[in-house]
């Protein structure tokens, strides 16, 4: 290795390691600050390392203020949103990605027309749409919007993805009689694992995360989503610190099991459609 | 593709079918709202009796902007998109020109400077509050005990220009895993050949970066600021959670949190919904713009 080079991994490395330090120590101090009491919350100086470690404030969320009820709220929203949209949003791609039909290209384009109205716009009218079907209070309502917001960049990245897929054994099953939603399920959906384990991870990520709705549309105190539960829990606990990262921490967890494991999919998935997730 | 000779009528009702559940939806939640968005924000809108309703023109898109708390909302949304893009692009560029050697732990950092992306707004807003809080905040004693580059406690939150650096700084660190992965994206198609005759010619990193590097990645970062922008404009949770409603003194507002409190809690949906679609034409136009640069670079 000549000397240049080895001063250019040098560099590279004392950037990627300062960079690295910017991302982590944030998490870090919020995870350190979840296992410290009350007392060390405004420690001067704050340490990056705690005197002692108590799981007290785990343990207070686990079994205080319904927070297991909203855990399960958001699992309940997540998955059965993400279950939809991938079937619905599968069956809008299979359309465009193999059939040809009047008006094919208008209503694709409507649909990527969805993917440009930023959805915190929409929140006044499907408010009041919600409420006119009477579904302000009820997953019903949340999970019908979700699962609409996430139609269009989930088509997209679909429709790609079965255009890539060769067509012979489809032209085949088709001579032997097949259906087309038989092809469908049988042929197209198991052929397409990678595409639909992306928008797997996007959409439940959204519906994980999701706040403005959320907040609009569940008022009942029981039926409040994680985010919400979170942002409403430091209002109430002001400077309680401990307990608010604790919950945070808590709520993290599918997400950073959701991303490791399907780690692959994911950056696959942002690259080839340049979505945002 | 499949072509039978004469399609029957089944054959060919049945795109429909399979668009139908998602159009339907679509249609509901997301067309039939923005038209009706549209209409209210022409009306004082009543939402207990809609059909009271008083059809004012546009005079709540006057009033809008002829009031100083959004025009300050609007200057404040457009120098946080101005700051975050730009510091999403150079710190993504970074990063990606980093990774995209042959060196070791590049997964790892990868996955690292991915995890801000996917940590909810929430949680990371309610994170940087906490590290910039005015007494005890990690960030004040950084400034003042460590670097000595203050005397007292920045109170942060307390000052209408001020809360933006957390803000900010937040919107810069949350985007800069993403806007990497795409700029790596974009440097990966670029052929090895040419900065290999690059250096045969004795041109340094620094010039075949300038001079090869960024030439062919202007589509991607094009492509870029045109996405970043448009989260910047709607950027709502953070400023939400961290000014409080636009504290101090209504001047930190974002026009997302502005419209978001006109609307739901005085109850003025007219009024939000000239200010939201107004947000949605400038996106629109913009996208618009990106779709026509995109074509342009799809044609050569």
């Amino acid at each position: 290795m000549t000397r240049r080079k080895r001063l250019s991994n040098f560099l590279t490395y004392l950037l990627l390691l300062s960079g690295f330090l910017l991302v982590i120590v944030p998490f870090w101090y919020m995870v350190i600050t979840a296992f410290k009491s009350q007392t060390y919350i405004f420690e001067i100086p704050p340490r990056l390392w705690p005197e002692e470690i108590i799981f007290n404030n785990f343990i207070n969320v686990i079994t205080g203020e319904n927070f297991g009820r909203f855990f399960v709220n958001s699992m309940f929203v997540a998955v059965i949103s993400t279950i939809c949209t991938v079937l619905i949003s599968s069956m809008m791609a299979y359309a465009f990605a193999r059939f040809e039909f009047v008006g094919k290209k208008i209503v694709y384009y409507l649909v990527l027309l969805g993917m440009m109205i930023p959805s915190v716009t929409l929140l006044i009218p499907q408010f009041l749409v919600v409420k006119s079907l009477d579904l302000v209070n009820t997953f019903g309502g949340l999970i019908l919007i979700y699962i609409t917001m996430n139609l269009s960049q989930q088509t997209f990245l679909l429709r790609g993805f079965f255009e890539s897929i060769p067509t012979e054994l489809e032209e085949a099953a088709l001579m032997d009689g097949a259906g087309r939603w038989t092809i469908f399920t049988r042929i197209i959906l198991p052929l397409s694992k990678p595409g639909l384990a992306a928008v797997t991870i996007f959409t439940f990520l959204y519906c994980w995360d999701e706040f403005a709705l959320a907040q609009v549309l569940i008022t009942d105190s029981s039926k409040r989503t994680l985010p919400i539960a979170i942002a409403l829990y430091q209002a109430q606990h002001l400077t309680r610190w401990g307990l608010v990262f604790a919950a945070s921490i808590i709520s993290f967890i599918p997400v950073l099991l959701v991303f490791i494991i399907f780690q692959k999919q994911f950056t696959a998935g942002i690259t080839t459609t340049g979505l945002k997730g | 593709m499949f072509k039978p000779k004469r399609k029957s009528f089944k054959e060919r009702i049945i795109p429909y079918l399979f668009l139908l559940p998602g159009l339907i939806l679509m249609a509901l939640f997301i067309f039939g709202p923005l038209v009706y968005s549209f209409r209210i924000s022409l009306f004082d809108w009543n939402v207990i009796r809609p059909e009271r309703s008083e059809r004012v023109g546009l005079e709540n898109y006057a009033r809008a902007l002829n009031n100083p708390v959004f025009q300050r909302a609007i200057l404040n949304t457009l120098s946080y998109t101005f700051v975050t893009v730009i510091g999403q692009l150079i710190f993504g560029t970074l990063v990606a020109v980093l990774l995209n050697q042959k060196i070791r732990g590049r997964t790892f950092f990868r996955v690292a400077y991915y995890l801000p992306v996917i940590t909810s707004w929430v949680i990371v807003s309610l994170l940087f509050e906490y590290m910039f809080n005015g007494q005890g905040g990690l960030v004040n004693y950084l400034l003042k005990d460590i670097l000595h580059i203050t005397s007292e406690n920045i109170q942060w939150m307390a000052d209408p220009i001020l809360t933006f650096v957390p803000i900010d700084l937040l919107g810069i660190w949350k985007g800069v895993g993403w806007t990497a992965i795409i700029v790596l994206s974009g440097l990966q198609t670029i052929p090895g050949q040419l900065y290999e005759a690059a250096e045969m010619d004795g041109a340094g990193k620094a010039a075949s970066f300038f001079k090869i590097t960024l030439p062919l990645l202007k589509p991607t970062l094009v492509y870029l600021v045109v996405v970043l922008s448009i989260g910047g404009l709607n950027a709502y949770i953070s400023n939400s959670l961290i000014t409080d409603g636009g504290n101090p003194l209504d001047q930190t507002h974002f026009i997302l949190t502005y419209m978001y409190e006109r609307t739901f809690t005085n109850l003025e949906f007219g009024y939000g919904a000239a200010i939201s679609s107004m947000l949605t034409i400038f996106v629109f136009i913009y996208s618009v713009l990106q779709i026509k640069l995109l074509q342009k670079r799809n044609s050569g």
